[in-house]
């Protein structure tokens, strides 16, 4: 094949990047697989080719529960955090007209800051003898501590939600900033109301974004582990717990790295779908 | 009742306060149990004091941690904005075949879940047979903060005209000289705010410090193993305060930056861009 | 090679994948002159400016600058120096750092590269403006910056890629009248890509036109719009009313033509582009400036014809009518100078129109 000047250029230079995350993301990944079809007998590796992980994850309680628990999880957080973050997208791409960066850097900033700190400052919140308990019972509201505010699922919610926030709102902004405002102006010229302009030229044109919104807070927060360990309790436990758990103190890695796949793959496909409903609702807008 | 008021000017503002303020609390809680007295993360506040940040100065395992923290934030900060300059202009300037592919794996860790990538490598590792240590994790750090220096050097990439390389090569210019006169100082402000990003995610970066590093931990691991004993709570808060002003300074100073890089390419600096 | 001539491009394509840009061109450029390539978007003029220059190679053929051959000279080491579209101000240097850029590689002394700026700042009526940022300048200025800049250099060929075409109205008027003077003064040869035909007819000694990679004319302005070698160059420089004609006799260097809308005449063979097969002729054109409304009857011209006035613009200085002549389909275009004394014909009118020989210019 022969290659333009343009073309080789381009991908001499893009080769170390490119090389760096063959080696560091797609070789890890290949040999995860493979690690995945191996089986730990305590102290040793047992390298022949078995299904043997897979059957015992997928046909075992513990995997279908936490998976399913986990989906459900990231299905509530991915709700709530895109519905919640629609409105100030909106706000920031409507009715914002100068400093809209600054806007930005400020919804941002929580972001970039420890993550470990944010999950636990959470948990300090939420605890019995936490921020918000002592708070309300200051303030006369309740006799008692509540109880039931932390290590459970509804924590988790709530802590994720807080903490995906600011990536939810990016990709919205960015879609409805794109929106042609003569558009809107043309709808109202032609007798749209406020609402109706609303359902039937800003919600469209904004889908792309509310879907690229949806699987950026989707996908990661499947794996997370940090939270459900802070907050999570017992009935909190996800997926990633329990792959941290064989990788470090089962010692099976074999069937850890089964797990994970399976993870990936149940995630991806379920991505794929909500990808693919997204462009049916959304149109050609793209 | 019209549905359309919602969408008001007013409700969202309103709306738009809550959120934020909803947004800060947990951060906020951080220097106000800093410095509070009691060694309870509870109301009410008991009084003022330093004691907590003095422990702090006191605790030999957390300077060491501190110092691998910078050590592995600094080398992945430079190896990062160096990777995601030639990723970024080469994704700018240049068409070759399967670009969109090469580019998708380069950026992929952006949404890949963190504990994926740390397991991934760790498996790797496992099996080449290399020991954990801060290299493991500037390793694992380099892989999700490229993504970020492309994402800001192409940026600052799209607003370098192309014509201005060629006019500098027309002049006489070599193509370093180039480099050096015309594209670097334009890109700087660019340059300098993917060092000062990286450099904070990996300072903060808990889940693949956690399971790529060896007996050097990371302050975030060194973090995590405090939270169990709830007499160091105070403590914890007191760094976690610290490390808060630091991000937030360091992010500020990327923000101007990245204004400066846009003003000096002419554009309008308060339009959104950077990170987007 | 030709005495004087600069530059020599012999049999230069250019493909871009399968794409071909340029198509076996020719072309002798002579030193000192201003030249122009014209021609729509996509004929590959600035193509051709960018293989001058050197930042593409041509796909076949040779460049040749001052008798030496560019293949495989990249553009910082060529006598050329190019006045970008976008004008390319360096925005983070001064007026004089950009204007001094390129002299810094040259062994000169601070005040003599200093001198030099301000030389070339004067010369590009910028005088002063040294210490000025490059984003405080407007269009018009940024355009002077990077005219002083090339011309700094004192390079053998001076390149331009359609320097005015983001100036308004008015600025371009003058800056076209200023950078030709500025040439002349100067003597450096000039090389200017433009798809704006009324430019190019007032800046240039010599033009050549191109469509899609080809080159179809090279002459003088005036040779191009006098006697244009086809019905789209025609078409392309200015106006051109095109009617049904064919020849019916050939003699020793004249032409019988019949021309059903105009009369008969006989043209010296001249009119006829070189190569053109008489007997193909079917078309003849001629320019709006050439026929005249005949307004009383003692006005006489060389040969007359009548018409149906159909439509008239007027523009302050001239009128334009449209004329329907006998046995035409569409209305020919008639410009008449708004004299004094001289009313507007209405539509409707029945005119008698006026015309020469001389201006009659044969198509296939």
């Amino acid at each position: 094949m022969i290659l333009s000047r343009e073309s080789r250029q381009g991908l001499t230079l893009i080769s170390p990047p490119f090389l760096y995350a063959i080696l560091m993301l797609a070789a890890p990944m290949v040999m995860v697989v493979t690690f995945s079809f191996w089986t730990q007998n305590y102290l040793d590796l047992d390298r022949t080719p078995t299904f043997a992980n897979y059957r015992e994850a997928w046909t075992g309680e513990i995997f279908r529960v936490l998976m399913l628990r986990s989906l459900m999880i990231s299905f509530f957080v991915t709700i709530v955090t895109v519905l919640l973050a629609f409105p100030i997208a909106y706000f920031l791409s409507f009715h914002v007209k100068r400093q809209k960066a600054l806007w930005l850097f400020l919804i941002t900033i929580p972001f970039w800051t420890s993550y470990l700190l944010r999950i636990f400052l959470w948990k300090v919140i939420l605890g019995y003898n936490g921020v918000l308990n002592s708070a309300l019972m200051g303030l006369g509201l309740i006799d008692e501590p509540l109880d039931f505010i932390l290590y459970n699922v509804p924590a988790v919610i709530i802590t994720l939600a807080h903490a995906w926030a600011p990536f939810a709102i990016l990709p919205i902004f960015v879609a409805l900033e794109r929106i042609d405002r003569s558009l809107l102006e043309a709808a109202e010229d032609l007798g749209d109301g406020p609402v109706r302009r609303f359902l039937r030229v800003t919600l469209p044109l904004a889908m792309p974004g509310v879907l690229a919104s949806t699987l950026i807070v989707f996908i990661p927060t499947v794996g997370d582990f940090v939270t459900p360990r802070l907050v999570g309790g017992p009935d909190g436990v996800m997926i990633a717990n329990l792959i941290q758990v064989y990788f470090s103190k089962a010692n099976n890695a074999p069937l850890a790295t089964a797990l994970a796949v399976s993870s990936m793959l149940i995630v991806a496909s379920i991505s794929l779908v909500i990808f693919l409903i997204g462009r049916k609702i959304g149109g050609r807008t793209q | 009742m019209n549905i359309g008021r919602f969408f008001s000017r007013n409700w969202l503002t309103g709306y738009a306060v809550v959120y934020m303020l909803v947004l800060y609390l947990p951060v906020v809680l951080l220097p106000l149990f800093a410095f509070n007295a009691s060694t309870i993360i509870a109301f009410p506040l008991t009084g003022f004091t330093f004691e907590w940040f003095g422990v702090l100065f006191e605790t030999k395992a957390l300077h060491s941690a501190v110092q691998n923290s910078l050590i592995i934030a600094v080398i992945t900060s430079i190896l990062s904005t160096l990777l995601g300059t030639l990723g970024a202009r080469a994704m700018v300037r240049y068409r070759f075949p399967l670009k969109r592919g090469i580019v998708g794996l380069i950026m992929v860790p952006l949404i890949l879940p963190e504990i994926i990538v740390g397991v991934s490598l760790l498996v790797l590792l496992m099996q080449i047979g290399i020991s954990l240590s801060i290299w493991t994790v500037i390793a694992g750090h380099v892989l999700i903060c490229v993504p970020f220096s492309v994402a800001i050097l192409s940026s600052a990439f799209q607003g370098l005209d192309p014509s201005l390389e060629e006019a500098s090569m027309d002049l006489g210019e070599t193509r370093f000289g180039t480099f050096r006169r015309v594209i670097m100082p334009l890109i700087l402000p660019g340059i300098i705010s993917s060092l000062l990003i990286t450099f904070t995610i990996s300072l903060d970066e808990f889940i693949i410090a956690f399971f790529l590093t060896g007996t050097d931990v990371t302050l975030p691991v060194y973090i995590w193993g405090q939270m169990r004993f709830p007499t160091k709570l105070p403590s914890v808060m007191a760094l976690g305060t610290i490390l808060l002003v630091l991000s937030v300074f360091l992010l500020v100073l990327g923000e101007v930056f990245r204004r400066r890089s846009a003003s000096r390419q002419g554009q309008d600096a308060s339009a959104t861009g950077g990170l987007m | 090679m030709t005495q004087n001539a600069i530059i020599e491009i012999e049999g230069v394509s250019k493909a871009f994948g399968s794409v071909t840009a340029l198509n076996g061109v020719d072309a002798t450029i002579r030193e000192g002159e201003f030249f122009s390539l014209l021609g729509p978007s996509g004929c590959g003029k600035t193509t051709l400016l960018r293989l001058i220059a050197g930042f593409d190679e041509p796909t076949d053929g040779t460049v040749v600058i001052a008798g030496q051959s560019m293949a495989g000279i990249p553009a910082n080491k060529r006598p050329t120096n190019m006045v970008f579209q976008s004008y390319a101000i360096f925005p983070h240097l001064s007026v004089a750092d950009n204007v001094g850029y390129g002299l810094k590689r040259k062994q000169m002394s601070r005040e003599e590269i200093n001198r030099a700026v301000t030389d070339a700042l004067a010369m590009v009526d910028l005088a002063g403006y040294g210490n000025r940022a490059a984003h405080e300048l407007s269009g018009g200025q940024r355009q002077r910056v990077a005219l002083a800049r090339a011309l700094v250099m004192k390079p053998k060929v001076v390149l331009l890629d359609e320097p005015l075409s983001a100036l308004d109205k008015k600025l371009r008027e003058q800056m076209q009248v200023e950078l030709r003077q500025l040439q002349q003064q100067i003597g450096i040869t000039f090389i200017l890509v433009t798809h704006d035909q009324e430019e190019a007819l007032i800046m240039s000694d010599r033009i050549a036109v191109l469509f899609e990679g080809e080159i179809a004319q090279l002459d003088t302005p005036e040779a191009l719009y006098r006697r244009p070698v086809s019905k789209r160059v025609a078409s392309f420089i200015g106006v051109m009313n095109f009617l049904p004609a064919t020849v019916t006799a050939k003699a020793k260097g004249a032409l019988a033509v019949d021309i059903p809308s105009l009369g008969k005449v006989s043209l010296a063979a001249g009119h006829a582009p070189e190569g053109l097969d008489p007997t193909s002729v079917s078309t003849i054109g001629v320019r709006p400036e050439m026929l005249t409304i005949l307004f009383d009857d003692a006005e006489k011209a060389e040969c007359e014809t009548t018409g149906e006035v159909t439509a008239t613009s007027y523009c302050g200085d001239m009128t334009y009518y449209s004329v329907l002549l006998p046995k035409a389909d569409e209305a020919v275009t008639i410009s008449m100078r708004n004299t004094a004394g001289r009313s507007i014909v209405p539509a409707g009118t029945k005119v008698r129109v006026g015309w020469g020989a001389e201006s009659v210019v044969l198509f296939d």
